[in-house]
């Protein structure tokens, strides 16, 4: 049974403290003996850096979430910025983008990591070179990922995969040029840039299924598939929710491919709820609209706590370890 | 052990290193030392060629021997939308820079602009400058905030090589909208190669379907003169301009692959000698050549075909202004700097000549066709004084040069201008992603929209 803060301090200030033995007091001074200043002085660089940088921001954020603001004039607008930002139905369209995004990316980004580790930890020898074939993509930086394959998706017919297309009879396609292919062309490009680590935690959780699992699954006659399915996949079901989870929440701040694959486009089929962020304070205002962008940018990051909150508590719940 | 004094010393000295190292700032102009007035001055965006600094430092030197007072720092400087609010509130801001007109409006609506008329009145401009154009940096409230520096009119690019591997010719572009297209189809037909493009992301879609409904004689928005508008994007012209763009795109097939272009992206297609045509500012020449490298001999302009009942030529330039949070010292100097660096080479012989033998001698582009900020009268006097320095392709360039004159400015429109565009860029990508798109739906939802944001 917890108790809350508040709870907390009534029963405090109900109860008496109980007596204690002078010897056991913390003065100052014995605080300041035992090395307290020292631990103070360690801590104070992180905390400074903390507030300033971290914390400050973020009620920053809040306040200028109330205000119309573009840093040099402000006027209190209340809770205006909300209303204008959740009655705009670009901001609806944006957040079905942002979940289309997410399903897309559960679709193609889920499944392919695990087939690719369990496939990878059958394999007898090489299981290094194939790891770090599997990792290559994530330590290229994302930029030059994207760049490289918006000149892979060039709708001409002379196109990287165009001419492979090709080769094999399809004609060529519009990519990231048309409306409804640019969303799964994102969702590729983002799959094969973010694999190598999902595969790598896979990899990880199959090393700690008991062999005897698959033993006794043989004797009873099963193939591979059924001891994928009867003994590796109930095995890593607490990773696999909790890399659900972790999912979740970082496609929700999609960002960066639809910014420089598409700029949110064609006729705003890529257009996320960060690009629509972005949009507002900085490409479409010059800074006018700051409050309402930063309106946004709360809700987001309640809906990202509330997100949080479940994975750490199911995390606790779920956790086999 | 450590003493806990020893240690409150060295925790201290820490401290004092990290709030030192967070306690980086830019500050504005203040007096240096010999007690001269610092000012921080725009140059050129970052990246360009040694040349570029050489012309400045020379025309830096110049200045100063004149105003042995004022202390000028060149800063790089680019106008770029997402940072520039940013960077005016964090004091990382040049003191004096440029704008776009497009975007005047908005930021001195937001206070962002320093307030300059009495400057303006007392080196009696404001009688001298285009009205058009001085319409542009006029507030709601009438009062100036900025120079009208350079101006340009909508113009149409095309490659002269490609147009002869058409068997078109080159010294006779095309006139009229639907001569545009055929050339377009030749153009692919005969080279594979985009006959026309057009921009259609980061609000470049907008800018260009507004430049060409006025080209056709529409308008998008009407200016109630009060700071508010109304939105007219559903009209006659646009939905021209948009059926221009299907047509080209699917039923001659000669627009290309590329619907993902802005202003950088479509320059530098052009310059690969990917593209027959294309619409864009008339000042393009110099980054076409400077920042993509296109080889001049290519390069052709001509005028924007008019068309209809009232139609004219989109304009636009940009503004020398000076930030809202600079002393009046430093705003003072400010006003000796736009004066002798942007304004008086338009108005003086002297200052002309200087200017452009400085720009030349150091291979910057002299002689790019700009619409007079002054008069016409004194654009082609100005002109005439230059004349020995002048080395870009003039004749490559006649067919605008020659026909401008008979084209009426029009400006951009004025309310919530970056807003609309956006919404219109969606327009200009549906039309050019979907076959079967409804222009008319299409418009009819973009003026509801737009007229919502204008209500704002």
């Amino acid at each position: 049974m917890t108790m809350t803060l508040s709870e907390q301090r009534v029963a405090a200030e109900e109860t008496p403290p109980p007596p204690v033995r002078s010897a056991r007091r913390r003065s100052p001074l014995t605080w300041y003996r035992g090395g307290g200043l020292a631990n103070l002085l360690f801590v104070l660089p992180m905390l400074f850096v903390f507030v300033f940088f971290s914390w400050s921001p973020i009620v920053q954020s809040v306040i200028m979430s109330l205000q119309k603001t573009n840093l040099i004039v402000a006027e209190w607008v209340g809770f205006d910025n909300y209303l204008v930002v959740l009655s705009d139905p670009e901001l609806g369209r944006a957040v079905i983008n942002t979940l289309w995004f997410a399903v897309l990316a559960l679709l193609f980004g889920f499944p392919l990591p695990l087939l690719m580790a369990v496939l990878m930890s059958e394999v007898r020898r090489g299981k290094g070179l194939y790891s770090a074939l599997a990792y290559l993509p994530v330590v290229i930086p994302p930029v030059v990922a994207v760049l490289l394959w918006k000149f892979f998706y060039s709708a001409d017919p002379s196109g990287v995969f165009n001419t492979v297309l090709g080769a094999v009879g399809i004609p060529p396609q519009p990519w990231i040029q048309d409306a409804v292919q640019a969303m799964p062309s994102l969702v590729l490009e983002a799959t094969w840039a973010g694999a190598g680590g999902s595969i790598i935690i896979y990899l990880a959780a199959l090393l700690g299924v008991p062999p005897e699992l698959y033993d006794a699954a043989e004797v009873d006659g099963a193939g591979i598939w059924k001891k994928v399915w009867h003994v590796t996949l109930p095995q890593l079901r607490g990773i696999l929710f909790i890399m659900l989870i972790l999912q979740v929440i970082a496609t929700a701040q999609v960002f960066l491919e639809p910014f420089l694959f598409t700029g949110g486009g064609p006729a705003g089929a890529t257009k996320t709820v960060l690009l629509y962020i972005y949009d507002k304070a900085f490409r479409n205002s010059l800074g006018g609209d700051y409050g309402e962008a930063t309106a946004v940018s709360v809700l987001l990051a309640i809906v990202l706590a509330v997100l949080s909150w479940l994975y750490f508590t199911l995390t606790d719940r779920w956790s086999t370890t | 052990m450590k003493s806990p004094t020893r240690t409150l010393v060295a925790g201290i000295a820490a401290l004092a290193t990290v709030t030192a190292l967070a306690g980086c700032s830019a500050d504005g102009g203040e007096g240096d030392a010999s007690g001269k007035t610092e000012l921080r001055v725009a140059t050129f965006p970052p990246g360009a060629d040694a040349a570029a600094y050489d012309a400045f430092a020379a025309q830096e030197k110049q200045f100063e021997k004149e105003h042995p007072d004022i202390d000028i720092i060149g800063v790089e400087y680019e106008w770029e939308g997402p940072t520039f609010a940013v960077q005016l509130a964090g004091g990382s801001l040049p003191d004096v820079f440029t704008v776009p007109f497009t975007d005047s409006k908005t930021l001195l609506e937001n206070g962002q602009l320093m307030d300059v008329t009495d400057a303006i009145d007392e080196l009696g401009y404001t009688d001298r400058f285009n009205p058009v154009i001085l319409d542009g940096v006029t507030g709601d409230d009438g009062k100036l905030y900025g120079f009208p520096r350079q101006a340009y009119a909508a113009a149409l690019h095309y490659n002269r090589d490609l147009f002869e591997q058409a068997g078109l010719d080159p010294d006779n572009p095309p006139q009229t909208w639907d001569e545009i297209r055929e050339a377009a189809k030749a153009i692919t037909d005969a080279t594979g190669k985009a006959g026309y493009a057009q921009m259609a992301i980061n609000n470049t879609g907008g800018w260009q379907l507004t430049s060409q409904t006025v080209a056709r004689g529409g308008r998008t928005q009407t200016d109630n003169g009060d700071g508010t508008a109304e939105s007219t994007i559903d009209n006659d012209a646009t939905k021209a301009a948009l059926q221009f763009l299907h047509d080209v795109k699917w039923e001659d097939s000669s627009f290309g692959s590329k619907v993902d272009l802005d202003w950088g992206t479509i320059n530098q297609e052009f310059a690969a000698g990917n593209i027959g045509m294309y619409t864009s500012g008339s000042d393009i020449y110099t980054a076409l050549v400077r920042d993509f490298g296109m080889d001049s001999a290519i390069y052709g302009m001509t005028v924007v075909p008019l068309e209809g009942d009232d139609p004219g030529t989109l304009g636009g330039g940009d503004i020398a202004v000076m930030s809202p949070t600079i002393d009046e010292t430093t705003k003072a100097a400010g006003v000796e700097w736009i004066d002798w660096y942007y304004m008086q080479k338009l108005m003086d012989e002297d200052a002309a000549v200087q200017d452009a033998k400085t720009l030349s001698e150091s291979d910057q582009a002299v002689g790019t066709p700009l619409l007079p900020v002054l008069s016409r009268e004194l654009y082609e006097e100005s002109l005439g004084w230059i004349a020995d320095y002048i080395n870009v392709p003039v004749e490559q360039m006649a067919p605008f040069s020659e026909r401008i004159w008979d084209q009426t400015p029009v400006g951009e429109p004025k309310v919530k201008t970056q807003e609309v565009y956006s919404l219109l860029d969606s327009v200009v990508q549906t039309v050019l992603t979907d076959e079967n798109a409804d222009i008319d739906a299409l418009l009819a939802q973009a003026q509801t929209d737009a007229q919502a944001k204008l209500d704002e």
